[in-house]
């Protein structure tokens, strides 16, 4: 009954936080209001009751990308002088489309149908062979096993198309610039009592996703952020990006599917297909090997490509 | 004694978005950079602190509740670190160019 009472605010809060975003005068305000956007969309999933939903959107949109922007901002926003306006009969023209855009998809969610087609009952019903809890970590890792094959590599595919961007002169060297260690400033606090909790806490956010919200990507996010701090506050380098160990940590998510599903050929009904039996163990192997990745891959693409250093 | 757990968590949450609340106004409405982030700490730190309070009558199981407290911790950590990069960072502007 009193569910408008959150939903209005939130729905409203959505709308003040994207237009906020769009008017902004400053690069850096339009950040701003980006992550005020991502973090007022974790709270709608969340009210949606989608909470593996929601810890991705924290994550991943209010978090890890607004890390990239706010760097990217905070770099071309002295630089770059700003664009001038685009014409009036332009923007007009993009106002009246998207606003097209908006009212048709606002008709079509209002046409659904009082109960929506769902596959989410048959889903339910054979998940059992795969051994977990969370029936997003089922569909995820058995119904739909080939789209998130697919989203582990393009993690692969973002990491190369940074370094990409890497000078010749510093091609195989550490990823990023370099920061200046404060060794008694408060992020080298932060970073010296953060890391050992964070750990632990993507590792477990990680492992809880089989049963439980949570999850590879979510968990990952947040062991890359534990491994990019000691970077920030200067306490530690990256490893060099023509480092054996760490190419190998970025492919490894992807390389692990792939083989269990080949496998599939051989051992059960075909690709990506778990043999009866040792689907729990197989999706713990993946998980394990895609949690290493996104963790390492997303601490690569925060860095960003070499950059010139002080001192090797 | 539901009764009282009841009143005791809905007076600690009301507490607690008092300080949210004036924390917010404390933000907008400060003229300069640090007595902002005097404020914002103070919903972060007190604000949080008693939800988080108020909602340990509530859970059922007592790794729940360590689970709230870890997090208020972690907010006040983040948090406290973060308040102190920007106000050693409007330091560093005030500074006369030497």
């Amino acid at each position: 009954m009193t569910d408008w009472l959150l939903d209005l605010p939130l729905a409203l809060g959505l709308f003040g936080a994207g237009a906020a975003t769009l008017a902004a005068r400053s690069l850096f305000g339009a950040v701003l209001g980006f992550i005020s956007t991502g973090l007022i969309a974790t709270l709608a999933w969340v009210r949606l009751e989608a909470p593996d939903v929601a810890m991705t959107e924290a994550v991943i949109g209010a978090a890890a990308t607004s890390v990239m922007i706010l760097y990217v901002a905070s770099r071309v926003g002295t630089r770059a002088a700003p664009p001038a306006p685009p014409p009036m009969v332009l923007r007009i023209l993009a106002a009246i489309l998207s606003a097209l855009l908006a009212g048709l998809l606002a008709l079509a969610l209002l046409g659904l149908p009082e109960q929506a087609p769902s596959l989410a009952a048959p889903v339910l019903d054979t998940i059992a062979p795969t051994g977990l809890g969370n029936p997003v970590t089922a569909v995820l890792m058995a119904h739909r096993a080939l789209d998130t094959l697919l989203e582990s590599a393009v993690l692969v595919f973002a990491v190369f198309g940074i370094w990409s961007m890497a000078p010749d002169r510093r091609w195989g060297r550490a990823p990023g610039p370099a920061f200046l260690a404060e060794p008694y400033g408060p992020l080298a606090f932060l970073a010296r009592v953060l890391p050992p909790l964070g750990i632990v806490i993507g590792i477990y956010i990680a492992w809880v996703g089989a049963d439980a919200p949570g999850g590879k990507f979510q968990g990952g996010a947040v062991l890359a952020a534990m491994w990019v701090l000691p970077w920030i506050a200067g306490l530690a380098a990256p490893p060099c990006i023509s480092d054996m160990r760490l190419r190998l940590a970025i492919a490894a998510g992807p390389l692990v599917f792939l083989i269990i599903g080949l496998a599939g050929f051989a051992a059960a009904e075909g690709f990506l297909a778990y043999p009866p039996g040792f689907a729990k163990p197989l999706i713990l192997i993946i998980e394990t090997a895609m949690t290493l990745s996104v963790a390492a891959a997303m601490a690569c693409m925060i860095a960003g490509p070499p950059e010139r250093r002080a001192t090797p | 004694m539901s009764m009282l757990a009841s009143l005791l968590a809905a007076a600690c949450v009301l507490a607690g978005a008092f300080f949210f609340i004036a924390g917010t106004l404390g933000l907008l409405r400060f003229g300069d950079t640090l007595s902002r982030v005097h404020a914002l700490t103070k919903a972060d730190n007190l604000g949080l602190g008693l939800i988080v309070l108020g909602l340990l009558p509530l859970v059922g199981s007592l790794t729940d509740a360590l689970k709230l407290v870890l997090i208020w911790a972690l907010v006040l950590l983040g948090g406290t670190t973060a308040a102190q990069l920007v106000a050693s960072a409007v330091r560093r502007d005030q500074r006369p160019p030497e």
